[in-house]
């Protein structure tokens, strides 16, 4: 157990999870959470230890399911990136009035930056509205001592608990130290068997428990030793850091010797006294957190008349975008360092889809069938095919969540634009674009809906489909016609009769949905080689 | 002692297999580590990095700070450039010379060599024909490997040794054509090391 592994922020909490007794994990694929969930999938010891490991239908389905394993008293973990916490948020917020029963935690990997996001939410925001605690962890070696202890304060105080990490954790790698191995808890069914029926009667007294329960959570976040205060001599400034920050502190001070008062905050609440104690001790106080200025309000409070604060509010901290060891030596009033200007004939290099990749063809082929009429009536979704929004595509006109395509195209046309066109994936179809496949049908739409079935979430890495080869047979069922459910094969061959399918359902007055159906180059590749593998075993066996 | 990497390339060059050589032989020798890696999005064609950090003491950031790097290692010749800012003054640029193409407005070869033979300390190979003579141009990024080898403080047995562990499942054909790799890369950093 000495030995160090090198992991992932993102691996280190599922190596956690599988190491405290943890006896399912639900997810949807989202960067940059997807990791944790594939490492509890291929773990041998998960297996053996019978954990369920897999992916849900979104971020809700998720979120629910990890309730029910909590709530037979088992402990469960459920992943997302931070815009599915948004999806999972009716759920999520309840659940903080239910209680967790076996230890619950919920992981929200957030994306400030937005290197694979659509908005840089803090998820914080989110733990403190459902009033429940929030781990944010420093480092790769925290994010798996902290999985022990969150599951451990969600079973002693009865409360799911909120991890919050960001891209930079996710997605570098630095050695861990295990723990001893945690047995997986028995069944055992609440002891008050109301404690999860939220009818008002009940949740008012759960809810006032939990308002109760706030004194425990700022105790355990004082005493828990995740939230270290360090003395400095120089009093001119205190500083305070919230996760990965303090390693960008850190990095300024080659010999780690810090003169100013430091403290390092990585659980919430936020533990009243020890941020009184610098607050009070220092003349002024800098403030770095990655994400929005969460603490940063919290001390200024509305009226912000108390002492000089310097963060992302005052313009110290650039208001957006994640931080680095350069934002916070300027910040310090150190020198910035910077290298040569990058030489002006390197031009940008976009992601763009594969070669080979299915919606190349099926957005020739819309693109085409569109060009006799205006612009701008292409609803889209979130998935590959989003970079059909570049050239030399430029084919698409919205994305903005998952399942907004469907149901953006429906609200067009119920505004008078026709044809409107819906471009969505199979697993962003299944995630969020049924319930509006049902609401098109139900208000007999003009609407167009294409259903790029690659037969995997491509955008992820290529994980299974919810509802992989029962995409017609879900649109036959929410009411669709028959006769105006197309199954395309977009490939250049085909190119000729996929247009003319697309130019005649363009006309329609009604909901009309084509399916192109062929599978993910990259998914195809790998199976193939998988194929070629198990022959070759099959040869020598 | 402290070595910050920054690993360039396009998504799907496997920039990473040269951060995994580095990064186990670095850690047999019993130094610290962290690499932060890019995932989701941006590895469709698109522009890729990777921060690699080694160093005798504990690492703090994930990220290395602008103008602090000590080498730019690159498969492709436009994206060493990219990361320029990052590079200290008396840093190594490590790259590839063969292009990857897959933009309308990619710059003149000619124009782009010039920018890095501007560079003072500069190794630049076409580590693709280098790996083909040998018997595969799968093997290009273990010349690069090769070409940064003496930039690194580790000892060059060391990522033999790494080598050896990373390819023994796929055969000893497939090992020897990676030392052979990385043996030809070396040569021509030392045969070109101003």
């Amino acid at each position: 157990m000495d030995q160090k592994m090198m992991l992932l922020g993102d691996e280190a909490i599922a190596q956690a999870g599988i190491d405290a007794g943890m006896s399912g994990i639900y997810a949807y694929p989202g960067t940059p959470s997807t990791e944790i969930t594939e490492y509890v999938m291929q773990s041998k010891e998960a297996k053996s230890g019978k954990v369920r490991a897999g992916w849900s239908t979104n971020e809700k389905t998720a979120m629910e399911s990890a309730l029910g394993m909590s709530y037979a008293g088992k402990r469960t973990m459920v992943c997302m990136k931070h815009v599915g916490l948004n999806v999972a948020a009716d759920a999520f917020i309840n659940s903080a009035i239910t209680g967790a029963n076996g230890g619950l935690i919920i992981v929200s990997a957030d994306d400030p930056s937005m290197h694979s996001s659509q908005n840089e939410q803090d998820s914080r925001v989110y733990g403190k509205f459902a009033m429940i605690p929030i781990l944010e962890p420093t480092n790769q070696q925290d994010a798996y001592d902290m999985v022990h202890y969150g599951f451990d304060m969600s079973e002693q105080l009865g409360i799911p608990v909120l991890m919050r990490i960001t891209t930079r954790l996710a997605h570098s790698r630095a050695g861990v130290v295990r723990k001893p191995l945690h047995v997986q808890n028995e069944i055992h069914l609440p002891a008050n068997h109301r404690q999860f029926i939220l009818l008002p009667a009940n949740a008012r007294r759960q809810y006032k428990q939990l308002v109760a329960k706030q004194r425990d959570f700022e105790t355990y976040a004082t005493e828990s030793g995740f939230n270290v205060f360090t003395d400095g001599k120089d009093k001119s400034m205190g500083i305070i850091t919230t996760g990965i920050a303090y390693n960008y502190l850190l990095e300024n001070y080659p010999d780690r010797l810090i003169p100013f008062p430091v403290l390092k905050i990585s659980q919430y609440p936020l533990p009243h006294d020890m941020v009184a104690q610098i607050y009070n001790s220092c003349d002024s106080l800098l403030i770095l957190e990655e994400g929005y200025p969460v603490v940063e309000e919290a001390i200024r409070g509305f009226m912000d008349n108390g002492k000089m604060i310097h963060g992302r509010l005052d313009g110290t901290i650039p208001r957006d975008g994640e931080l680095n060891p350069n934002i916070v030596a300027v910040s310090l009033g150190k020198t910035d360092t910077r290298g040569k200007d990058i030489p002006s004939i390197v031009v940008g290099r976009p992601p763009s889809l594969c070669k080979g990749c299915p919606h190349i063809y099926s957005y020739n082929a819309l693109n085409e069938a569109l060009e006799k009429w205006s612009k701008g009536r292409v609803f889209s979704d979130i998935g590959c095919y989003t970079l059909g929004a570049l050239e030399p595509f430029d084919a698409i006109n919205t994305c903005v969540d998952m399942g907004a395509s469907i149901t953006m195209a429906k609200g067009a046309a119920d505004a008078g634009l026709q044809p409107a066109v819906a471009v969505i994936g199979d697993s962003t179809f299944t995630h969020s674009g049924i319930t509006g496949l049902i609401d098109c049908v139900k208000d007999k739409n003009k609407v167009t809906i294409m259903i790029l079935d690659n037969e995997t979430t491509a955008m992820t890495g290529g994980q299974d489909s919810s509802a992989f080869g029962r995409i017609e047979d879900i649109c036959l069922g929410v009411g669709v016609h028959k006769d105006h459910i197309f199954v395309l094969n977009p490939s250049p061959k085909h190119h000729e009769e996929n247009l003319a399918i697309l130019k005649q359902e363009l006309e329609y007055e009604g909901v009309s949905v084509i399916i192109p159906r062929r599978e993910c180059i990259q998914t195809a590749i790998r199976h193939h080689k998988e194929h070629k593998k198990a022959e070759a075993v099959n040869e020598v066996s | 002692m402290k070595r910050d990497i920054i690993l360039a390339g396009v998504g799907g060059q496997g920039i990473l297999s040269i951060a995994t050589t580095i990064g186990m032989a670095a850690l047999n020798t019993g130094l610290h580590l962290k690499q932060a890696e890019v995932h989701g999005m941006s590895q469709r064609g698109g522009d890729v990095s990777s921060n690699l950090r080694i160093a005798d003491h504990e690492i703090a950031s994930d990220l290395i700070p602008f103008g602090q790097a000590d080498l730019i290692i690159s498969v492709e010749p436009m994206e060493s450039l990219r990361y320029l800012p990052l590079l200290s003054p008396d840093g190594w640029l490590i790259t590839n010379t063969k292009p990857f193409i897959n933009i309308p407005n990619y710059p003149k070869m000619e124009d782009l060599m010039a920018e890095i033979e501007h560079f003072d300390n500069h190794i630049a190979l076409d580590a693709d024909e280098i790996a083909k003579n040998l018997g595969s141009t799968r093997s290009a990024n273990m010349v690069i490997l090769g070409a940064a080898s003496p930039f690194l403080e580790i000892a060059y047995e060391e990522l033999q040794e790494s080598i050896r562990r990373t390819f023994a499942r796929k055969g000893e054909e497939t090992v020897k054509l990676n030392l052979d790799a990385l043996q030809a890369g070396r040569d021509f950093a030392d045969a070109h090391r101003s």
